[in-house]
């Protein structure tokens, strides 16, 4: 039990990346695959994020003068996972707009009708 | 058959990743590197937020990067959604209500002012250009949602999306002038703590956070014009 509660950010954070990577590897439809992408993308920030973490840390934001540096987490990972949200929106909208494109040209968003079909 | 073999690979995978993750401590670990941050972080740049100062100062031309990234995306669907589209101009919406439009109205500039202040405050509470620029889009979503005869100008957010872009390079430059490095943190530093300190930390973070409110709020204008 104690295991579990040592890794459960570990747990969660896989868990989401493999629903997603399941979801990519299995689904045929490409609105479908998108949402896949989307909570793979969730799966790795969070598991980032947990890296850097430490137990019963805070932000390391010197806000208050009582806050002590010893307990604050490690802020690279937090950097990191910042600017990937934001590009994960734009790349996710850039994704669906695609996806947008291909459904005007062929009518379907099944990728195996898709690949049936001649350009 | 196909599920079958996604879920070989991916138990593959994840045997692999465990095998790897068991040696690493949960809740423990702190590299030296944020380490570093957070102990000479505050002295160096003068921000109280050391995320910031890492975003900013330390990894500021990763940053640059990144903001390139979006912007690249954000020209993507732009040109993506724009191939062998008519423009249509005077759509006849049926209005909202009343109440929906005085309160998107209403709404609106407070929730600009919050994505303001989150950027502005970017170096000294939590928040930064990049959490200010996705409020700020937001504000312009709920213009979309709820009046929906109101129109952002397309080179509008073009507009404020390279000046914003061109401030930090600009920026940028200037640091390379001044010292011989790229992104140098070359305005005094001030007392930290206060809002006028850290240097080139705010200018840049405002440019950022305009940048990044323009972006997402063009990408939602285009995705909009392509539901009409």
């Amino acid at each position: 039990m104690s295991f579990l509660h040592n890794y459960i950010y570990y747990f969660g954070a896989f868990g989401l990346i493999f629903i997603g990577l399941y979801i990519i590897l299995v689904k045929r439809n490409l609105i479908k695959i998108i949402i896949g992408l989307s909570i793979l993308e969730t799966g790795v920030n969070l598991f980032l994020v947990s890296i850097g973490y430490i137990s019963s840390g805070t932000a390391p934001i010197f806000s208050r003068p009582e806050v002590e540096a010893a307990r604050m987490v490690d802020p690279v990972p937090q950097a990191l996972v910042l600017t990937a949200i934001v590009i994960g929106v734009a790349v996710l909208a850039l994704a669906l707009s695609l996806t947008i494109r291909v459904y005007r040209h062929f009518g379907t968003l099944n990728l195996r009708k898709i690949k049936e079909q001649r350009w | 058959m196909r599920k079958i073999i996604g879920l070989i690979l991916l138990i593959i995978i994840a045997v692999g990743l465990g095998l790897a993750l068991v040696r690493i401590p949960f809740g423990t670990s702190k590299s030296r590197l944020g380490e570093y941050y957070i102990r000479e972080g505050r002295k160096e740049t003068g921000a109280t937020n050391i995320v910031t100062s890492v975003v900013v100062n330390y990894r500021g031309f990763d940053t640059l990067g990144e903001v390139t990234i979006l912007f690249t995306a954000a020209l993507g669907v732009g040109a993506v959604l724009s191939i062998g589209r008519k423009r249509k101009n005077n759509i006849k919406h049926q209005p909202a209500s009343l109440i929906l439009r005085t309160g998107c109205r209403f709404l609106f500039p407070l929730i600009l002012l919050v994505g303001a202040y989150i950027f502005i405050h970017g170096h000294l509470t939590p928040g930064g250009g990049f959490q200010g620029g996705a409020v700020v889009a937001s504000a312009f979503l709920l213009i979309y949602l709820g009046c929906r005869e109101i129109r952002i100008s397309e080179k509008g957010t073009k507009a404020v999306e390279s000046l914003a872009g061109l401030v930090f390079v600009a920026v940028g430059l200037v640091g390379l002038a001044v010292s011989g490095y790229f992104l140098f943190n070359f305005l005094p530093k001030g007392i930290s703590g206060r809002l006028f300190s850290a240097g080139v930390i705010p200018v840049i973070y405002i440019a950022i956070g305009f940048k990044v409110g323009s972006e997402l709020a063009g990408i939602i204008d285009a995705l909009v014009e392509e539901t009409e």
